[in-house]
């Protein structure tokens, strides 16, 4: 053992680089962990700083503040922001802090290529403020597509279309790498003794993340690369015009769209599987069967992407299929719920800031499933499609079902990567403050949906006046919160009281937990020797 | 100094075959969007899965030998739009029609070419609402083909039509819709963006 730490000193990890050197050339997982968590946390505030103006304009009915084209600018862009540039990030960052220090790896496999992944993303998100800078400065007609960038609108707009399209070029690639990085992680660098049915349950989650972007997000770069043709090069994959299909456009983005759905989800599931273990005290119920369901839920998720287009005119035939395939998605995530109430059940259960989001989660969560069910019936589907009932339901999956994750995992994780304890008092305030004003927004947007409030337009008919002003003021204060967020993180890097190797008694509950046998916060390089599990 | 063990070598060489093995996928499922341009009409043709209509379950008629239901007119309007920001003229020559089911009708539609460019077009139909889509039935149209106008040319373009009487009485007006595309691509990209006068009108 010991020589083999003394040939791996010998011929990789010089000192410690300092200054900006050691955040630009970094290949140190931990560093690239961090810069993708400051990197996700300021896209946070880009992307609710946009949703604070779609919130504003939708206060009351007219045209108030800005021009229907800059609102349509506006949804399109928080979307994709909130997803490419917080979610996923923010999940990647965890992944590079977390997992190699769980597995036992001294870091990432791909070292160098975890610097270019994480690097191309400030270039991308210069790519998207470039995309929404461009109309003001004469680059023609905004794009007002929506995320899902349909044509033909998406071929009309000018060249704000096509930086948006490098952008999820460039956002692509770097998801596509960081994801074939952790999947080459998981597989190869597991320390001595941690199988692949040990590994802690976060580690699970993300390797099924990993190889669903590694299978979809490629077929979404191709799907823009062929919208980038039709807009320059001549071809007609798109327009009717030349004898191609728009509603080929609308497979190949929710061929990718969809899974994208658990891509977002999964880490959040894994967050869950150590939260709830921990401050339960007690291993996960039934691990092997969560990992199973994990399984399920990717595979499922792959072959089911057309219950987005119920309206487009398929045949019944395939809309059943694709209705029928949708309601099974019930059953691992059923499965997952029960998971985890069955570890809380006769636990030693304790309420810190990271458990109170974990049972908001599975609380929140349900109504996002109910309503999912609601919407996979094709029949009622044609009546919710584009309403704000579903803005409603798909708030509900991704902000408790991702976002919380995320907020879950960052509370349970800040002690072990600053060495501080957060502010007990002030993280519960912020998880009441987020969860009430976060169903003060959205719950009110089932009951507009159902009364036939079309999403994404600019105005709306003066019957839903009062469930939009009850929906913004409750974004205000959601919004507001994360200022509350902010000054909880600084706080705690600033200083804090220390925090021991294991800050949470019950955090070794079950799965072997190695990040928690190292110092908090651990040193720049960890298990150069592999450590042995039994 | 680069001397490794072997075990570390083994390590090495199965991070690369991971990685090289995952690459290998991503290039793939790139590739897999592009393949699923022919294999979505292939599949869409065969198994007839994009479209609600099931064609095969009623028998097919000739125009010529429906009988003409004279309990009931049917209000058929024509519509016409054109495809993208172009200098044309596309218009029906009657706005709407009342017709007995079975009874075989002419109409034309105009079309006008206002540039100093000679373009090729096409109409694409469409009928509203869908339902009533197989039951129009056309005889002659002048969307079976392309046509081509020189600068400054109109032309009266032909469209003989039947009403199948087997339309569910339900549907009492029916709209039929054409919009003309051009197929002159290259045209298309340099003339087609409407950018800049868009967002004038919308910023103001």
């Amino acid at each position: 053992m010991t020589s083999i730490a003394a040939t791996h000193d010998d011929h990789d990890h010089h000192h410690a680089p300092t200054g900006w050197r050691r955040w630009v050339f970094s290949t140190n997982h931990k560093d690239i962990g961090t810069m993708y968590l400051f990197f996700a946390l300021f896209m946070l505030f880009l992307g609710g700083a946009m949703a604070m103006v779609i919130r504003a304009e939708l206060f009351s009915p007219g045209l108030q503040f800005v021009s229907p084209e800059f609102y349509n600018n506006m949804f399109t862009n928080h979307a994709l922001i909130m997803i490419f540039g917080m979610v996923m990030p923010a999940a990647a960052g965890m992944a590079n802090w977390m997992i190699p220090m769980m597995i036992g790896a001294p870091d990432m496999a791909l070292p160098r290529l975890n610097n270019l992944s994480f690097w191309l993303l400030p270039a991308g998100a210069l790519m998207l403020v470039l995309s929404i800078v461009a109309p003001w400065v004469g680059g023609g007609m905004a794009v007002t597509a929506g995320w899902t960038l349909y044509p033909p609108i998406s071929l009309q707009a000018g060249m704000s279309m096509d930086l948006l399209i490098f952008t999820i070029h460039l956002l692509g690639i770097s998801s596509i790498l960081a994801s074939i990085n952790i999947v080459t992680t998981i597989l190869n660098m597991r320390a001595p003794g941690m199988t692949m049915m040990k590994m802690p349950v976060f580690v699970w989650a993300w390797f099924f993340t990993g190889v669903l972007l590694i299978l979809i997000m490629p077929a979404f770069a191709g799907g823009v690369t062929m919208l980038l043709f039709d807009r320059h090069f001549g071809t007609s994959f798109f327009d009717a015009a030349g004898g191609g299909d728009p509603v080929l456009f609308q497979h190949l983005f929710w061929f990718f769209g969809h899974p994208e759905v658990y891509v977002l989800l999964l880490p959040s599931i894994g967050v869950l599987g150590m939260v709830v273990p921990t401050f339960s005290r007690k291993p996960l119920f039934g691990y092997k069967s969560l990992v199973y369901g994990m399984a399920f839920l990717a595979t499922l998720g792959m072959v089911v992407w057309a219950h987005h287009q119920y309206t487009v005119g398929m045949s019944i035939w395939a809309t059943k299929y694709f209705m029928i395939g949708t309601i099974l998605i019930s059953i691992p995530i059923g499965l997952m719920k029960f998971n985890f109430i069955f570890t809380m059940w006769r636990g030693s259960l304790t309420f810190e800031t990271p458990m109170l989001f974990a049972i908001a989660i599975i609380l929140m969560f349900a109504f996002a499933g109910v309503t999912g069910v609601m919407l996979a019936v094709v029949p009622a589907d044609l009546q919710y499609h584009d309403t704000y009932f579903v803005v409603a339901h798909f708030h509900y999956a991704l902000i408790p079902g991702a976002v919380f994750g995320l907020y879950a995992g960052v509370f349970y994780w800040l002690p072990k990567w600053t060495g501080h304890m957060y502010d007990e008092k002030l993280g519960k305030l912020f998880f009441w403050w987020t969860t009430i004003s976060f169903n003060v927004t959205f719950f009110p947007q089932h009951f507009s949906g159902l009364a036939g409030m079309p999403r994404r337009i600019v105005d709306y008919g003066v019957q839903f006046t009062e469930f939009n002003m009850v929906s913004s003021v409750g974004a205000f204060a959601f919004g507001l919160s994360h200022l509350l967020f902010l000054y909880i993180i600084i706080k705690t890097i600033r200083g804090g009281e220390p925090a021991p190797a294991k800050p949470w008694e019950g955090a070794q509950a079950g799965t072997p937990g190695l990040e928690w046998t190292v110092s908090s916060p651990p040193p720049f390089h960890t298990f150069e020797t592999p450590p042995e599990v039994k | 100094m680069t001397q490794q063990l072997p075990e570390q070598e083994q390590q090495q060489k199965n991070i690369y075959r991971t990685a090289l093995i995952s690459s290998v996928i991503v290039v793939g499922m790139f590739g897999f969007a592009f393949a699923l341009v022919p294999l979505y009409n292939l599949i869409c043709d065969v198994t007839g899965i994009n479209s609600l209509f099931t064609q095969e379950k009623r028998v097919r008629i000739d125009a010529d030998d429906i009988q003409i239901d004279q309990s009931r007119l049917i209000k058929l309007e024509f519509d016409a739009t054109i495809n993208g920001n172009l200098d044309w003229e596309f218009k029906p020559s009657l706005r709407s029609a009342s017709v007995h089911p079975g009874q075989k009708m002419q109409t034309t539609y105009l079309l006008k070419n206002n540039t100093d460019q000679v373009i090729t077009t096409q109409s694409i139909p469409g009928v509203t609402p869908w339902q009533a889509t197989e039951f129009i039935k056309k005889v002659e149209c002048f969307c079976f083909t392309t046509q081509t106008l020189q600068p400054g040319e109109a032309k009266e373009m032909g469209l003989t039509y039947v009403i199948d009487p087997q339309l569910p009485e339900q549907y009492t007006t029916v709209t039929l819709s054409y919009t003309i595309m051009n197929l002159d691509r290259d045209s298309v990209i340099k003339g087609g963006q409407q950018g800049p006068q868009n967002v004038a009108v919308l910023n103001k």
